[in-house]
């Protein structure tokens, strides 16, 4: 039905079986939405933040999004100004997952501000003096980066292609496209960097606040860091699963090792810093402001030392030290359990900086604030993740996104 | 916002916030109009290259 929309030679499932598919993904889409809608007719008391969790769950899955969306600017960084060629077979998917993590940012943020109506005020109405307001510029113009990267995939679809405006246009996007990626780049190193900024700079609660750089606090660069080191795991996590789903080979092995030393590499330099970054603020820090480390890590039901071990150990050190490792790396299935606990990592990484900080005590006369997000807080956060999967459906379907996908499957494709 | 709305001050806040605005979205900008204008002088003139 759908077949001249297809790519040449690509095999793909049946439209009524892609259909179902999409249909059932659809439905927690809908509930997503439904949940969306409610928040914007009836207000924020559809959620369960309050006035310890003006930050809650939504601003969490803003910054995991946003960070395992890193991928896209670090490897068209490498492939476009470093130019590693072998980054040319990933780039396309790597766009498109940046491109997913970044609408499901600006929605949440959508849904967030409470009056959509209203989100223009941040550009008109500015606070110069606030790091948000930059991570608010850079988020949009970073948005209309990935955009315009993955339109030539958009226009290389094997109809589009054949109309000769588009045709040329693809051709001329990808001419000047190291000037988009050196654009995304510095947009992205900035943006990545405030949301840490934003943690770092709150003097009022010891467990986030660090020194720093000039005005920028370390947590500054922890975060563009890291979004630099597990975006690209994640990219090959999103790649692993829709080999999966598909059944199919689409990347050559080169290139997911490739990838992976990079991502492993920036992973271990990352959490060296991290650990010397934690120790300082254990040792000097924390004392400094009248704390010791254990009042933030007990008097609790959930925030243990566990999350800190879990965080820089488990879901740090060790996928490190599984990707720079070369038989480990080569071997799928460590090199799976290494990407999986990197992404799980970074996530729990932006849980600590949005929501244990939240929770933590600062007054003598506080206890400790727990939180449990509504409903209406989940269905929004897991549309984004339905909304992907669906793009990535609807993209491989239809878009040439894996360069290396006929060779690396042509026996079948003969059959 | 702009220079010359009310709320516009002229100070290095505001000149360091809109001016990297301005700068990423005039890159932006210049891009998409030199590769559409490009295109479509390409397309009048029908020289496609077919690969890319």
């Amino acid at each position: 039905m759908d077949s001249a929309l297809i790519p040449e030679g690509a095999k793909r499932c049946s439209f009524p079986k892609f259909t179902i598919g999409i249909a059932i993904v659809g439905a927690v889409v809908l509930w997503g939405v439904y949940a969306m809608f409610l928040c914007w007719f009836k207000g924020l008391n559809q959620t369960n933040m309050n006035d310890y969790y003006g930050f809650a769950l939504w601003i969490w899955a803003d910054l995991a999004v946003i960070a395992v969306g890193g991928g896209a600017f670090f490897t068209g960084l490498l492939r476009y100004i470093f130019n590693v060629d072998e980054l040319k077979n990933i780039i396309n998917f790597a766009v498109i997952i940046g491109f997913i993590c970044y609408s499901s940012a600006l929605l949440i943020l959508a849904i967030d501000i409470g009056q959509p109506l209203r989100g223009w005020f941040i550009f008109w109405h500015a606070n110069v003096h606030s790091m948000l307001t930059e991570v608010a510029f850079c988020l949009s113009c970073y948005f209309a980066v990935l955009t315009i990267e993955f339109i030539p995939n958009i226009l290389e679809n094997r109809q589009a292609n054949k109309v000769p405006f588009f045709h040329h246009l693809a051709h001329n996007m990808h001419g000047v496209m190291a000037v988009f990626a050196a654009t995304g780049a510095f947009l992205s190193f900035f943006h990545q960097g405030s949301l840490g900024g934003v943690a770092g700079v709150m003097f009022g609660r010891p467990f986030a606040v660090r020194e720093g750089l000039l005005i920028w606090p370390w947590t500054f660069f922890l975060f563009t860091w890291s979004a630099a080191a597990f975006g690209p795991s994640f990219t090959l996590l999103v790649t692993r699963i829709t080999e999966a789903v598909t059944g199919k080979k689409l990347v050559k092995d080169n290139v997911i090792h490739l990838l992976a030393k990079i991502s492993g590499w920036m992973i271990t330099t990352y959490i060296i810093a991290k650990i010397i970054d934690t120790i300082y603020w254990t040792y000097v820090t924390i004392p400094s402001l009248g704390f010791k480390i254990s009042h933030f890590y007990t008097n609790n039901s959930f925030y243990g030392y566990w999350i800190l071990i879990t965080e820089i150990i488990v879901c740090g050190l060790v996928p490190g030290l599984l990707l720079i490792n070369k038989s480990t790396r080569e071997n799928p299935n460590t090199r799976l359990l290494a990407i999986v606990l990197g992404v799980i990592g970074v996530c729990l990484n932006r849980w600590v900086m949005v929501l244990q900080i939240m929770a933590v005590p600062v007054m003598s006369f506080d206890t400790w604030a727990l939180y449990i997000p509504s409903w209406q807080e989940m269905a929004t956060s897991i549309l984004p993740i339905a909304y992907g999967v669906i793009l990535i459906s609807l993209a491989y379907r239809y878009l040439p996104v894996f360069p290396q996908e006929l060779e690396l499957n042509q026996p079948k494709a003969d059959q | 916002m702009f220079p010359f709305c009310f709320e516009w001050i002229w100070d290095i806040s505001h000149g360091i916030f809109f001016g990297g605005l301005w700068y990423a979205v005039a890159i932006l900008g210049a891009g998409m109009t030199y590769c559409i204008v490009k295109a479509a002088i390409d397309t009048m003139n029908d020289n496609g290259e077919s690969d890319h």
